[in-house]
């Protein structure tokens, strides 16, 4: 896309996707460290990741004030203005999403470090799955990728499922080790909260795909001759 | 629905220098169309086809077909001083004829035929008022000279003046690029109001105003129509990357 005739509307824009991949960027490091408190599990560095939110909220209240600015002085058209409004709602979800890693981080405590729960070791897998979704959201988001975008969308079922299998081993677990039911609930809770950043990413991977093309990732066209032929 | 106004192929010259280039849109009755597009890019000249204001300029040439409900306007018999009471306009600048307010809305309907009597005269000057939203602002003071009034007000004189002859359609030359942003919304306001009675056709340079006041817009670009459509879409998901770059500000 060429630049705009007015070279501080580009810096605009350019400050507001700085501030989105920023915010991802510090989204996913939580996701990761929040992870790592638990495995271990280490309560100092989780309560490190439950202070560092306060970081990806301040950024998301300067997307905030910013997008409010561009829109009221710059008048935005297009896919300029559908930019703006995508950033202003996947800063929205990203936060959310890091909120999720806290809430991760806020379980550590509860987990005993001197018997280690077996299934506990299946969660940083998933955790990586939904964070790579977080990530490739937002690649997408810098690129206007919208075919990344629908590949993000696309993989949500493969994390869902494997919500689904973590949540019947823990089951299982506590039926069988009923003293560890308590714990075992945090470890369900978790899971469940790595399902939700999945289902975030996807909403973030839908405003990517409408900021590039301008129509709903539903509306799409489906199939093509690609896909016949396969 | 058939439209108001319909031009096929439409192309202009100004001696051999090609202004409009084949152009083809059909104008609604009941929609306000816009045409957008950056200086030079034909949208004025296009519009003033729509009332053969361009047989006024010496060098200019029409080519194609322009149909008004369906009646060729540049057919040998068309009677171009009722064609403009039909498709009446309003320019960039107000200009009022140096006569009282009254006189100024008056005129046409005298002319024309449209009231004779002193008192269907004085009905339709007021009627004509009220719908250019000016009544209750110059009902005392219809014998002062429509020059003295507010550039906002001359505007709406203007119309009203259009008005008054009870056209069908109304062609608007960036009627407002003179006025303050007051004045503006108010225009834009009257238009609102006309929609639907009047077919009405707005060239503005003012994207913004594009987007306010119109259900369709055109974008033109070097005497092409670029693009057309709902003004909606344009200005959210236009289809065309000329048009994208022009209404985003990256047009060169």
């Amino acid at each position: 896309m060429a630049d705009h005739t007015v070279k501080a509307f580009d810096a605009d824009i350019g400050q507001l996707r700085g501030m989105i991949s920023q915010m991802g960027g510090l989204a996913e490091d939580a996701i990761g460290q929040a992870m790592q408190a638990l495995a271990r599990p280490d309560p100092e560095l989780a309560a490190r990741v439950r202070a560092d939110d306060k970081a990806i909220d301040a950024i998301e209240a300067e997307v905030e004030r910013l997008a409010v600015r561009i829109i009221a002085l710059r008048a935005p058209m297009a896919v300029d203005l559908r930019e703006v409004v995508a950033a202003l709602k996947i800063a929205a979800v990203v936060e959310r999403i890091g909120d999720y890693a806290k809430n991760i981080a806020k379980r550590v405590p509860s987990i005993d470090g001197e018997h280690r729960i077996e299934p506990i070791s299946l969660l940083p897998a998933m955790a990586r799955m939904a964070s790579d979704m977080v990530r490739h959201a937002l690649d997408a988001f810098a690129a206007r990728d919208a075919e990344a975008a629908v590949r993000v969308v696309e993989s949500d079922a493969a994390l869902d499922d494997f919500y689904d299998s973590i949540f019947r081993t823990l089951v299982t677990y506590m039926v069988e080790n009923p003293r560890t039911i308590s714990q075992v609930a945090h470890l369900l809770f978790v899971a469940k909260n790595l399902e939700r950043i999945g289902d975030h990413a996807t909403n973030v991977a839908e405003m990517v795909y409408f900021a590039a093309t301008g129509t709903q990732m539903a509306d799409r066209d489906r199939g093509g001759p690609d896909k016949e032929t396969r | 629905m058939t439209p108001k106004i319909s031009a096929r192929d439409v192309s202009v010259f100004y001696g051999a220098k090609q202004a409009i280039d084949h152009v083809s849109i059909d104008v609604d009755q009941d929609n306000v169309l816009a045409f957008i597009g950056p200086s030079g890019c034909g949208k004025s000249t296009f519009l003033r086809t729509l009332n053969r204001m361009n047989d006024t300029v010496a060098s200019a040439r029409v080519s194609g077909e322009i149909l008004l409900d369906g009646e060729d306007i540049y057919a040998s018999g068309m009677d171009v001083v009722q064609l403009r009471a039909r498709v009446g306009m309003v320019f960039q600048k107000p200009n009022p004829f140096p006569k009282s307010i009254y006189e100024n809305v008056a005129y046409g309907p005298r002319i024309h035929g449209l009231a004779t009597a002193r008192a269907d005269l004085d009905a339709l000057v007021e009627q004509s008022l009220r719908r250019a939203g000016l009544w209750d602002e110059v009902k005392d003071r219809l014998t002062d000279s429509g020059t003295a009034l507010s550039g906002g007000q001359q505007q709406r004189l203007c119309i009203a003046r259009a008005i008054a002859v009870d056209p069908e359609v109304i062609l608007m030359d960036e009627p407002c690029s003179a006025l303050d942003p007051i004045a503006t919304a108010k225009i834009e306001e009257l238009i609102h109001e006309l929609k639907g009675r009047y077919a009405i056709v707005i060239v503005t340079h003012n994207m913004q105003q594009a987007a306010r006041v119109s259900q369709q817009t055109a974008f033109f670009h070097l005497g092409q129509l670029v693009e057309f459509g709902r003004t909606g879409d344009i200005f959210t998901n236009p289809r065309e990357e000329r048009t994208r770059d022009y209404i985003t500000g990256r047009y060169g």
